[in-house]
């Protein structure tokens, strides 16, 4: 009897309010780049420039929620993906971005747009175009429920590699301490 | 305050403590009660007089809740905020309190004059609502009542010339059995304990084990063992530690004891004292009770005078005893943490083992017993061991104690043999249609009226003495959601599991509260179950869950009833997160609103 050849994990991937430098840490699993193109099929995602998320096995989203386009963005994938993980510091926790909370929005935005001097020339964008920024940034797991985090800042290639694999084969991801230790 | 002028009130107190650096929260608390707050300039000169460093003292100083680091005014209120308290309608009281005296909650109002905050549960369950004024209790709060508080607080009377039937605090005893109708003078169980340590090697430490009594504070470890491993351990000096820092929501049974059977609780630290060698025992009294002090040390200047303490306590070696008050954290009950208190440190619990019967007080061997506990060795030292066991259970010998309160109409202390049902104590209440007990407080069980005829025992429900009623009416949820909130404020945030677990405990179940919650914060309630009950360092973290857990397997539908209907929803309004955008671009364009995810 032959195993039936297993279909291979559709994987979708965005960035929210982060750097890239999570996704650049995902390119940097190297030369383990091809096994993992053996094992999943990349939906949307910066790698494929594909607009909207269809159903996916697993979806990986960098930083954090700080606008509304954020937030559409984050439910299309909670929608779509059965997995939905957290990677890096700021879609568990804010991270930078999230230095904004102790400020204003009001405040702040009147003193980018309107009262400094080398910026504020034409006020407050209000383009029907632009997504507003919500008034504080929010992790992930405040907007919808999530099921796996990666720290780090970035998570390192080998932590996601870690996961995703795990994941694939059906286990429960651990991360041993070496891979989630930053000191 | 210069410091100049600091120590005409600073002297007295360090010469009264002895100026060394174990007593550093007996000697701020004295210096707060003086000055009303702990200034810099006073924590400055305590540090320099104690030879501590001042962010030693400083940190003592912000652990205990009683203690202010800044200005709380001539008159400090702090009403109890305990279930019983709020079933009794604590929160109105104080909405109408603040506006009698035109302060807002958790401020210092009126130009330095009052300030009213909510403090955990005081023990006054069976007389609440209650509040402490400058540290001294008042029970039965009533509309005239709180309004006869603001009045004499707006003409700045005295708190010593406030009418004294504001204070009056009857022990509402409603069932005696062997402790409570001892009988005994003061001196006899001294004396039968100095009889039986001469009649045989091991005397009254083998008569305690014999009678099988197990502690009374809740977790109930064998006494005589303990004795006997405090008296077995290497040290040239011991320690009796009596611990009446009764802080579980819902127990006021030791308060009850040390207003009416001071004499025994001594009489049973004496002895203890004799059968494991110690020459001094320390008492600490929980914060809440400072109004017992005078007529503690009273009793105690009494029993000196009588030779019942002193060189020759009651005939046998030399024993005495110190009081030590406590300044308002739930911890400082946990052994371990009390001990730090007693040596003038934040209270945070100790890694056992070592266990204080080898490593306590100030690293000696320690016998650290409940207040009760201690009274019912005094009783086995003069009646024996055979009549102690034939009471109660196999496995729990005696009588116990029980602080009952809530929904029935005979509210106060009941003494019964162990092994009574939940059922028979309800009857004697005056329960009339009560939906839930919650037996040991919070830290203990929760039950249902499915588990009536249970037994209050070790064997099948133990309880370290609350005993709380809900009737009919009541909204479990609520009473669990205010336990959680309870134990994250008195967290020692020490241990990350805890301080930050019992948070997220409160904030899950504010979500839920608030109509956010869904299944997913239901499994989260599971989730933080085992993070606390494994991670924490201490019974704290441990048992912070337990409202959670029994009023989510026996109350249910008090949870789901609360749920909104999605997989997940966030804790916060979406849209209203984009209304200062949408202010400040003048936008109203669909693009610039939020709904709901469906």
């Amino acid at each position: 009897m032959t195993v039936p050849a297993r279909p291979r994990v559709r994987l979708a991937t965005t960035s929210l309010a982060g750097c890239f430098g999570c996704h650049m840490s995902l390119l940097d699993i190297d030369e383990k780049l091809l096994p993992l193109l053996e094992l999943v099929e990349f939906d949307r995602s910066p790698l494929t420039d594909i607009k909207h998320c269809g159903p996916c096995d697993i979806g990986l989203i960098e930083g954090g929620v700080c606008n509304a386009e954020n937030v559409h963005v984050l439910r299309e994938f909670r929608a779509n993906c059965r997995v939905l993980i957290a990677l890096g510091a700021c879609a568990i926790t804010g991270g930078l971005p999230a230095q904004r909370n102790h400020l204003d929005l009001g405040l702040c935005l009147q003193e980018v747009y309107l009262t400094e001097p080398s910026l504020s020339r034409g006020g407050i964008p209000n383009d029907p175009e632009l997504p507003l920024p919500l008034d504080k940034v929010h992790p992930l797991h405040e907007i919808v429920r999530v099921d796996y985090y990666i720290p780090g800042c970035p998570p390192s290639a080998e932590a996601i590699w870690q996961v995703l694999t795990d994941l694939i084969a059906g286990r429960l991801p651990q991360l041993p301490e070496r891979l989630v230790r930053y000191d | 305050m210069d410091a100049s002028s600091l120590s005409p009130v600073l002297d007295p107190i360090l010469a009264r403590w002895g100026r060394t650096p174990d007593r550093l929260l007996q000697v701020l608390r004295e210096a707060q009660d003086a000055t009303g707050w702990l200034s810099p300039e006073l924590l400055a000169a305590t540090a320099r007089s104690l030879g501590l460093p001042l962010a030693h003292v400083r940190g003592v100083a912000s652990f205990y809740s009683f203690l202010a680091l800044e200005p709380a005014g001539e008159y400090r209120v702090l009403l109890s905020d305990g279930v019983t308290d709020r079933m009794d309608g604590s929160l109105e009281l104080g909405e109408r309190l603040c506006r009698r005296l035109w302060a807002e909650p958790d401020h210092t109002a009126g130009d330095g004059l009052v300030s009213v905050r909510r403090t955990s549960c005081t023990g006054l369950c069976d007389q609440g609502p209650a509040a402490l004024v400058n540290g001294i209790a008042i029970p039965r709060l009533d509309g005239r009542v709180v309004d006869a508080i603001a009045d004499l607080i707006l003409a700045r009377r005295p708190l010593d010339t406030w009418p004294v039937d504001l204070f009056s605090i009857p022990t509402n005893v409603r069932r005696e059995d062997v402790l409570l109708r001892h009988g005994l003078s003061p001196g006899v169980a001294i004396a039968a304990a100095l009889a039986r340590n001469g009649a045989a090697p091991a005397g009254m430490i083998a008569e305690l084990r014999a009678s099988g009594l197990r502690g009374r504070g809740g977790a109930g470890y064998p006494t005589g063992n303990k004795w006997a491993s405090c008296e077995a351990a290497p040290g040239e000096s011991r320690y009796i530690v009596c611990n009446a820092d009764e802080g579980e929501p819902g127990t006021f049974k030791d308060r009850v004891l040390l207003a009416r059977e001071a004499d025994l609780v001594f009489e049973g630290m004496t002895l203890a004292g004799h059968a494991v060698g110690a020459t001094r025992g320390l008492l600490y009294l929980r914060g809440e009770y400072r109004y017992l002090l005078d007529s503690l040390e009273a009793t105690l200047a009494r029993r000196r005078a009588a030779g019942l303490l002193g060189a020759t306590a009651g005939g046998g070696p030399a024993f005495d005893v110190e009081i030590h008050v406590g300044a308002g954290a739930y911890i400082c009950g946990e052994e371990t943490a009390l001990l730090e208190s007693l040596e003038g440190k934040r209270g945070i619990p100790r890694n056992r083992p070592p266990y204080p019967v080898t490593h306590g007080y100030l690293g000696r061997p320690t016998v650290v017993d409940n207040v009760e506990t201690l009274c019912a060795a005094a009783l086995i030292a003069v009646h024996g061991a055979v009549a102690w066991r034939r009471l109660g259970t196999t496995q729990s010998s005696g009588t116990k104690l029980l602080s009952v309160a809530g929904d029935c109409t005979r509210r106060g202390v009941y003494e019964f043999p162990f092994g009574v049902t939940v059922r028979e104590v309800l009857e004697a209440a005056g329960a009339d249609d009560p939906i839930a007990v919650q037996v040991g407080g919070p830290s203990g069980t929760l039950i249902d009226c499915a588990e009536f005829e249970r037994h209050l025992s070790f064997e099948d429900l133990p309880t370290g003495g609350a005993f709380t009623v809900f009737g009919r009416g009541r909204d479990l949820f609520e009473v669990a959601r205010q336990h959680v909130h309870f134990f994250a404020h008195e967290s020692c945030g020490f241990c990350t599991p805890c301080r930050v677990g019992t948070s997220m405990l409160a904030s899950v179940m504010d979500k839920i509260h608030d109509g956010h919650g869904s299944r997913h914060e239901l499994a989260e309630l599971d989730r933080l179950t085992s993070v606390l009950g494994n991670g924490a360092h201490c019974g704290l973290g441990h048992t912070a869950m337990n409202p959670v857990r029994d009023t989510i397997t026996r109350f249910a539908p008090s949870y789901e009833r609360r749920l909104a209907s999605a997989d997940f929803a966030p804790a916060f309004d979406l849209d209203a997160a984009l209304a200062p955008a949408r202010r400040m671009t003048g936008r109203d364009d669909p693009a610039s609103h939020l709904g709901d995810a469906s």
